[in-house]
């Protein structure tokens, strides 16, 4: 039974089908990654053991009574914790958080356990998906998988490690400027952020609301696939999630790509790209249009600016979104408050590390009186012509590519200034402000074995196309079969 | 006049009426008064990570049938903003209301303080969620902490604003009046000041007269009732008048009424105004409330109390005052109408609907009208028993109660008691030769004089005849049996 | 606008402290004071872009009219919605005596 937690989901249920294999035997494998690992690679937050186990044996039961309930069934998942999770402890990577026990499942999350999946547990994220490299956890820093010195990536940081780390086959993450993208370009594994109002936010804490999407880590576009057909579509308890019909992104999947139109965006190879990380794109390009695709170079004019209004917009949003933490109703309360002022003040300062402090001061600042126009109007107007330059290439293009990053994973702490910090996110971000769908998938690895991500992005929900290219390119490369050389009993680094 | 002439009182009222949806504005918890705490609650009235927000047609309904009553212009587009501040009752310490784009603007009330009407100016119209009740341990001065209920939170509310159009502590009064009659006509909201489910909030400033430009305005909080609001704003009328007088300058604050005292009190007073941070809600996609829509709620309006008093004094000959009362809820009106189309005359039912049925059911209680035992049909059966002599106006008034009693009819009531009228002429010839001759002296006083001893005999008949004799034919029957004196 | 060629000035960073109610020691005053002056220092390039004839956008997908049916759906038990609170008096969320500001 040894390498079921090596398998892809879709594998998984190859063999939950023939018998060769149980969800139990799979569940149970992963558990023992995650013990044997984790203690390293710090990825979970919350560990399930006896609920996976148990909607395990009920997953064995219906493979038995050849009843089971669709490709998820008895497939180990774990969860971004920023999802709500009934009777399951959520802090949202946050102190603010600690102790709280949702009521309630994200509809995501009650649309997974009707597919059967069973959850492993609740991984670790930048606090309040405000980070590109989970550094600001408030609990602790995951470890890259291929590095343990170097970061996952962020906000998704537990869950794009975990997928890498081999501990399970799928996980959820979150993306509002690329904390999705980002963390599976880091990592080496497949990240993909749906088009605006694909997916429910029901239950999904909140960050940047007009930005903020769910989506899925998984080793491969198939998987992917997979994972997302199993939670998109609309949803009355999300205003937001828009009543488009989901297709069956696996069917989709082996058309190829001959004929495809590539656009690559001039503005996204620019000075002070990591060398390595352009060369890679670009051989990517070479091996997409070996596959069929022709490509040519569109303008985004507006990149620069994209980021600058990401960092008006999502603090915004997020100031907003993060005031009800405050004391009075579920989690942390400072003690020995004087009087109410005084509570709110000590509750925020003691449960908010100093990224989300940053924010919430920000967002404050850009909404308050006197600058609303200056500030939040201006950046709004912005958002309009970076979502104007995305719709003028899809009028001669069907899908861009680009890098997802401007480097590779970097060491902890390297990146101590914010604002440096920030600049990882401009090739993710201009796509989030526009609400369109974007996927990074591994594209090559550095010369030291460093993960390089390579970014598609498609039209308002075009997933199927997203999906459909990157699994035309993974079939001619084999940089998502590769593995960290991390030891377990079960790793190695040759691919399948 | 309780102003001094010298200078104009210019007040503004700002009226939150709770709708009357069956659920909340947001989500689908049950919209109810008097659950016990936390009970009527789910992760998005609560503000709980996570949750969002979803717009209730019904209360969205309500507002567009209410601003177009109030002769409001509707923007199709109009959307939700987030409102800033921090209060233990505000689960997510952001209310969800409207600001630059709201429901409805710029409509109109006509108000009547018996010098005339007058029409005074809505300037606009929006919905927003309640908050929740909080509880202080003792008085909120010196409360050491306080409890929150969340039942309230996110309740559909209807805020409407008016010009500065009022003139007097009488005017708001009467406009308070008048708007609470629209809402509940039209069912968007029981109108009921005590449990809160109408609130009212006002801005007075006075100005010396002939000047153009407006003084400083004082809100006024905690009025909850007709009175209330007018005693209110005379103090503070008084108040600020003497104020300016004596050369002080007006704070800009917000004053609670104490009706126990009778006085406006500070609340802290607050020097810059809260910076509410208004930026449009993300989580609701905007509206478009698109004109055929419109058009089918204005389809579907009633009449309203305005429009249908005035066909009241018109088609039914009633007075001003009957016509008022008659129409102070819609049930009421309905019942009055219902009981003419059953056969009653206008001016018989309207007599007994407010002399008699408005003894028990209060008027402006469409629930407790609807539920009377006694239906509009029911009620013009009496009266039809009445017309054609079979019991007198006294006796009916017995047979009333007792209908309202066991909820029978007229009929059944007064064939089971034999109530019926004695009209027959030998039976009651011979009652009053009876009453004659046992009261023989009252007959000399009569012979001798004494008109008033005619209304004794009759007295006497009925009450030999247990109240059932015909009075006219009483009357008749003793007018001729009586000695011509 | 702060003076000194800084865009945010130390009495800005309390008023906003105070609007957000996060209490901030001194020296976490001057550090994010500097930190957001820098931010917003970057942020400035927005104003170089002429968008006087562009709308905003403030949703990403331009749906209208999403709204639901007026009918109940059942709240949760009151254990539930209590489970979480921090001072939880009989049922009811409590909290530290409130100053009017």
């Amino acid at each position: 039974m040894a390498g079921l937690a090596s398998l892809t989901a879709h594998e998984l249920g190859a063999r939950y089908r023939s018998g060769a294999a149980t969800p139990t035997q799979a569940v149970s494998e992963c558990l023992a990654r995650i013990e044997a690992l984790d203690p390293r690679v710090r990825a979970f937050l919350t560990v399930t053991r006896e609920d996976a186990l148990r909607r395990a044996a009920l997953a064995d039961a219906r493979f038995r009574t050849g009843a089971p309930l669709g490709p998820l069934d008895g497939v180990p998942i774990a969860l971004k914790d920023v999802l709500c999770t009934r009777g399951i402890r959520t802090t949202c990577g946050s102190r603010i958080l600690d102790g709280f026990v949702p009521p309630y499942d994200a509809t995501v999350v009650a649309r997974l356990f009707a597919a059967g999946a069973v959850l492993l547990g609740k991984l670790n994220m930048d606090e309040f998906a405000m980070g590109s490299s989970t550094e600001n956890s408030g609990f602790f820093t995951t470890c890259n998988p291929w590095d343990l010195s170097r970061v996952p990536g962020g906000s998704s940081g537990g869950s794009s490690a975990a997928v890498a780390a081999e501990m399970v086959p799928l996980t959820l993450g979150t993306d509002t400027g690329g904390s999705i993208r980002q963390p599976a370009a880091f990592s080496g594994v497949v990240g993909l952020k749906p088009t605006y109002g694909r997916v429910s936010r029901y239950g999904l804490i909140a960050f940047a609301s007009s930005l903020d999407q769910l989506g899925p880590f998984a080793r491969d576009a198939e998987d992917a696939a997979l994972l997302l057909g199993a939670i998109a579509g609309a949803d009355p308890m999300d205003s937001t999630a828009i009543d488009v019909p989901v297709p069956d992104y696996r069917a989709a999947l082996g058309r190829g790509i001959e004929g495809l139109r590539l656009g690559v965006p001039v503005e996204y190879f620019m000075d002070g790209m990591d060398p390595e990380v352009e060369e890679a794109v670009r051989a990517a390009i070479v091996t997409l249009e070996k596959l069929g695709a022709r490509t040519e170079p569109v303008s985004l004019p507006h990149t620069e600016y994209g980021l600058a209004a990401y960092y008006v917009i999502a603090p915004a949003e997020a100031s907003s979104n993060l005031a009800r933490y405050d004391g009075v109703k579920y989690g942390l309360r400072a003690s020995g408050a004087r009087d109410l002022i005084d509570m709110y003040s000590r509750t925020r300062a003691a449960g908010f590390g100093n990224e989300v402090k940053r924010r919430v001061m920000l967002g404050t600042y850009v909404l308050s009186a006197g600058y609303y126009d200056a500030y939040y109007g201006q950046a709004q107007k912005v958002r309009t012509l970076v979502r104007r330059d995305f719709d003028r290439a899809f009028e001669k293009v069907d899908l861009l590519v680009a890098p997802t990053t401007p480097g590779v994973a970097f060491k902890m702490g390297e990146k101590a200034d914010p604002l440096q910090m920030y600049l990882n996110d401009i090739f993710t971000v201009p796509v989030s402000l526009a609400g369109l769908p974007g996927v990074s998938i591994p594209g090559g690895f550095t010369r030291d074995g460093l993960p390089i991500g390579l970014q598609l992005v498609a039209r308002a929900f075009d997933e199927a196309t997203l999906l459909r290219a990157a699994h035309a390119y993974q079939t001619v490369t084999d940089w998502h079969l590769r593995r960290p050389p991390l030891q377990a009993g079960t790793a190695d680094r040759t691919p399948r | 006049m309780s102003e001094p002439t010298r200078y104009e009182t210019i007040i503004g009222l700002e009226v939150h009426a709770q709708l009357a949806t069956r659920t909340k504005m947001f989500c689908g918890c049950g919209a109810v008064f008097g659950a016990p705490p936390n009970t009527r609650t789910c992760p998005v009235c609560q503000g709980m990570p996570g949750s969002l927000p979803v717009i209730n047609r019904r209360a969205v309904e309500f507002g567009i049938m209410t601003a177009l009553a109030l002769g409001c212009g509707i923007n199709q587009h109009n959307r939700f903003a987030r409102k800033h501040y921090y209060y233990p009752d505000m689960p997510k310490n952001y209310q969800i209301s409207q600001y630059e784009e709201p429901l409805a603007e710029h409509g109109r009330l006509v108000i009547d303080t018996g010098a005339g009407p007058r029409e005074i100016g809505i300037q606009r119209l929006h919905l927003e969620e309640d908050v929740g009740k909080l509880l202080h341990d003792g008085a909120l001065e010196t409360a050491q902490s306080s409890s929150v209920d969340f039942n309230r939170a996110g309740v559909p509310l209807m805020e409407i604003v008016s010009k500065p159009d009022l003139r007097s502590p009488e005017e708001a009064a009467a406009y308070l009046k008048a708007m609470r009659a629209i809402l509940v006509f039209l069912r968007v909201c029981d109108g009921n000041m005590e449990e809160g489910s109408l609130r009212c909030d006002a801005n007075i400033s006075l100005r010396p007269r002939g000047r153009a430009e407006y003084g400083t305005k004082v809100e006024i909080k905690n009025m909850n009732s007709f009175r209330n609001v007018r005693d209110a704003l005379e103090y503070e009328t008084r108040r600020q008048a003497r104020a300016l007088d004596t050369g002080e300058r007006i704070v800009q604050e917000t004053r609670l009424w104490d009706p126990d005292r009778a006085v406006t009190v500070s609340m802290r007073s607050k020097e810059f105004a809260h910076d509410y941070r208004y930026f449009p809600e993300p989580d609701l996609p905007p509206l478009d409330v698109q004109p055929a829509w419109v058009e089918q709620i204005r389809a579907r309006l009633p009449e309203l109390p305005e429009a249908r008093r005035a066909r009241f004094q018109e088609a039914y000959g009633l007075s001003a005052y009957e016509a008022d009362l008659l129409t102070q809820g819609r049930g009421l009106a309905d019942y009055f109408e219902a009981a003419i189309g059953a056969g009653g005359k206008p001016k018989a039912v309207a007599n007994w609907v407010l002399n008699e049925l408005l003894r028990e059911v209060p008027g402006d209680d469409d629930r407790a009208v609807e539920a009377c035992p006694i239906p509009p049909a029911n009620l013009a059966g009496l009266l039809a028993l009445i017309d054609d002599g079979t019991i007198s106006g006294k006796i009916a008034k017995d047979v009333f109660e007792k209908m309202y009693r066991t909820g029978d009819t007229a009929r059944a009531i007064v064939s089971r008691e034999g109530l019926t009228q004695m009209a027959d002429e030998g039976a009651l010839g011979a009652a009053v030769d009876r009453v004659l001759v046992e009261h023989a002296k009252v007959v000399e006083d009569f012979r001798a004089g004494k008109k008033a001893a005619l209304g004794f005999l009759v007295g006497q008949v009925m009450k030999a005849t247990q109240g059932k004799a015909n009075p006219a034919l009483v009357n008749r029957l003793l007018s001729e049996k009586l000695p011509k004196g | 606008m702060a003076e000194g060629g800084s865009r945010i000035s130390p009495a800005d960073v309390e008023h906003v402290a105070r609007l957000a109610r996060l209490e901030l020691s001194a020296s976490e005053k001057e550090r994010m004071r500097s930190e957001l002056d820098g931010i917003l220092a970057y942020i400035d390039k927005l104003r170089a872009l002429h968008t006087r004839d562009v709308p905003p956008t403030s949703h990403a997908v331009p749906v209208t009219n999403v709204m639901r049916d007026d009918e109940e759906r059942p709240s949760l038990p009151q254990e539930e919605m209590l489970a979480n609170a921090p001072d939880r008096h009989r049922d009811l969320f409590r909290v530290p005596r409130i100053i009017e500001e």
